[in-house]
């Protein structure tokens, strides 16, 4: 690389860093502002204390854990099966999978309105009709293309014909097979898959704003009318958690492969 | 004739069987996904029992294609700029050592602010060039009034912030693209006489244009089909198609424009589906080489 070259880069890496950093670190000074002048936690504090905010973290939080095991039990056995049994249905499901960055959540919103009155009598069925919790059905759906590329690319990278093939011949059953055999082979995909899939639930305005429900991104924006300082903390703090999230991801996975995410479509 | 009837349905059974263990996950998607889509299909053209072209008509109103046009202004503005400025990053990353923590941090980050921002976005910059934001007090220092008349809450906002995390896809979707170029294709290029000049006009960029196209296309159906940032940003007023499906959503009892959502919602897919497409035909496109 010739000196010019290096220059060059070194100059551009320091104009997108300041235009990527900016932005994070002057939020990070607005969230510290205390009305009257001066600094001060409280808007840091407010995310575990305020009345309002409080709550809405742990319904989110709760969404998260709630999404990503049922995407699991939903995702895992079947794209085992898949390989294993079914290869016919390879195509069928790796497009139903994808399909959520083609249809925009806000589509997906305005359909269920549309169908409402029977999703709330499921839902009331099943004794979720009034929580926010109702939301994990279709977050899950959310997930779904971020954790079908994880979890395909680390099937594709163990000998599930033959590990499977050895389970059974040995007097396991499907269950065991999957649970005991070929889950603890695929854990690092799980882990990759799990924790887009907070990222993907924590982020959440969408869905949740035009149903009607109270999570974490939506109570951000109605504290951003009152109390700037405190929603942008929650804001900051939402990116940073899901920064975190996936730099870990990137670094436990280390040298095993790229970590990309594909293109999402909100 | 009987012999092949029955292998059929051997055949048959055994795929009911093989099929049986994907049946939760189909039901789920149909429930979830599949129905919900129809959903929007039917009620543009069919509701409250009657079949009517009038809510596919409305969006040629003056309102809906107003919307529309700043929609496609404000997703093509971004997408030029976003596919032109992330080429470069991807390029800087590309060429940086694979395993270093700083281009791990890089796509990190490129990761949460592509795809996970939405709202904390949109505050980012309220903070940083609202009214009271941390650069605007900086500047009003030296006689500068960077907040203006509310701009960052106008569509001039929008492409600014949009800019911002369509950047980081662009890094994140054209990466692959960029690190599939062989360095055996550049040694070959020079051994054969070729400057490093040369190498990409003549090499690399054809190589790359179906890539950089598709992922241009991509940024387009991503920033078209954008609602968190915009909804967070602008509380007044619906320039753009996603806001104004929010007013037709939220107004629907009130002004009675029940169904308009659903063909502006159709309307979405449609443009979003359209644009998809055709980037999938350049992705195949790039796949040929990209192994």
């Amino acid at each position: 690389m010739t000196r010019r070259t290096r220059a060059l880069r070194v100059v551009l890496l320091v104009l997108f860093g300041i235009f990527f950093l900016l932005p994070i670190y002057a939020s990070a000074l607005f969230s510290l502002r205390r009305p009257g002048g001066g600094h001060s936690m409280a808007a840091w504090t407010a995310i575990v204390s305020d009345d309002q905010l409080y709550p809405a973290v742990l319904v989110s939080l709760g969404l998260a854990f709630v999404s990503v095991v049922l995407m699991l039990l939903l995702l895992v056995p079947t794209m085992i099966w898949v390989r294993l049994r079914a290869p016919w249905a390879r195509r069928l499901v790796e497009f139903l999978c994808l399909l959520p960055l083609t249809i925009p959540a806000l589509v997906i919103v305005v359909g269920l309105k549309g169908v409402y009155a029977w999703v709330t009598y499921f839902l009331g069925f099943i004794g979720l009709g009034e929580s926010a919790l109702a939301l994990t059905f279709i977050y899950v759906v959310l997930t779904l293309p971020y954790a079908y590329r994880a979890l395909d690319t680390s099937l594709s990278a163990i000998d599930l014909q033959t590990l499977a093939e050895a389970a059974r011949s040995l007097g396991a059953g499907w269950t065991a097979t999957i649970t005991r055999v070929v889950v603890p082979n695929i854990w690092s995909g799980m882990l990759s898959a799990s924790f887009i899939a907070i990222a993907v639930v924590l982020g959440e305005y969408t869905i949740a704003s035009l149903m009607g429900y109270q999570n974490l991104q939506v109570v951000i924006v109605l504290l951003g009318k009152t109390d700037g300082p405190t929603s942008v903390a929650a804001s900051l703090a939402t990116i940073l958690l899901g920064f975190v999230l996936l730099l870990v991801l990137s670094l436990a996975t280390r040298g095993r492969r790229r970590h990309v995410v594909g293109g999402a479509v909100r | 004739m009987a012999e092949a009837a029955a292998g059929r349905g051997r055949r048959a059974g055994a795929r009911l069987r093989e099929g049986a263990p994907l049946l939760p996950f189909f039901a789920y998607l149909v429930i979830f996904l599949v129905i919900p889509t129809v959903a929007v299909l039917v009620g543009s053209v069919y509701l409250d029992g009657s079949f009517s072209f009038g809510r596919i008509h409305e969006l040629f109103s003056s309102t809906a294609l107003a919307a529309l046009w700043k929609s496609v202004l404000l997703s093509a503005s971004t997408a030029v700029v976003g596919a032109v400025l992330g080429a470069v990053l991807a390029w800087l990353v590309a060429s940086s050592p694979p395993t270093s923590v700083l281009r791990r941090m890089m796509l990190s980050l490129c990761s949460v602010l592509a795809q996970f921002g939405g709202v904390a976005l949109a505050f980012a910059f309220v903070a940083t060039v609202g009214s009271t934001g941390v650069l605007t007090l900086w500047v009003a220092h030296l006689g500068v009034d960077l907040a203006g008349s509310g701009w960052l809450y106008t569509l001039t906002g929008l492409v600014l912030v949009y800019t911002y995390f369509q950047i980081p896809l662009m890094v994140i979707v054209f990466l692959p693209a960029l690190e599939g170029l062989k360095a055996q294709w550049r040694e070959a290029a020079v051994s054969l006489g070729a400057t490093g000049w040369q190498y990409w006009r003549q090499v690399a960029v054809p190589l790359l244009t179906p890539a950089f196209l598709g992922s241009m296309l991509l940024l387009f159906a991503n920033a078209f089909a954008a609602y968190a940032t915009a909804a967070a940003l602008v509380s007044i007023g619906s320039p753009i198609v996603p806001l104004l499906i929010r007013q037709a959503l939220t107004s629907e009892v009130v002004l009675g424009q029940s169904g308009f959502a659903y063909a502006l919602a159709l309307e979405m897919i449609v443009v979003v589906a359209v644009v998809m497409v055709a980037y999938t035909l350049l992705v195949r496109r790039t796949s040929r080489w990209l192994r």
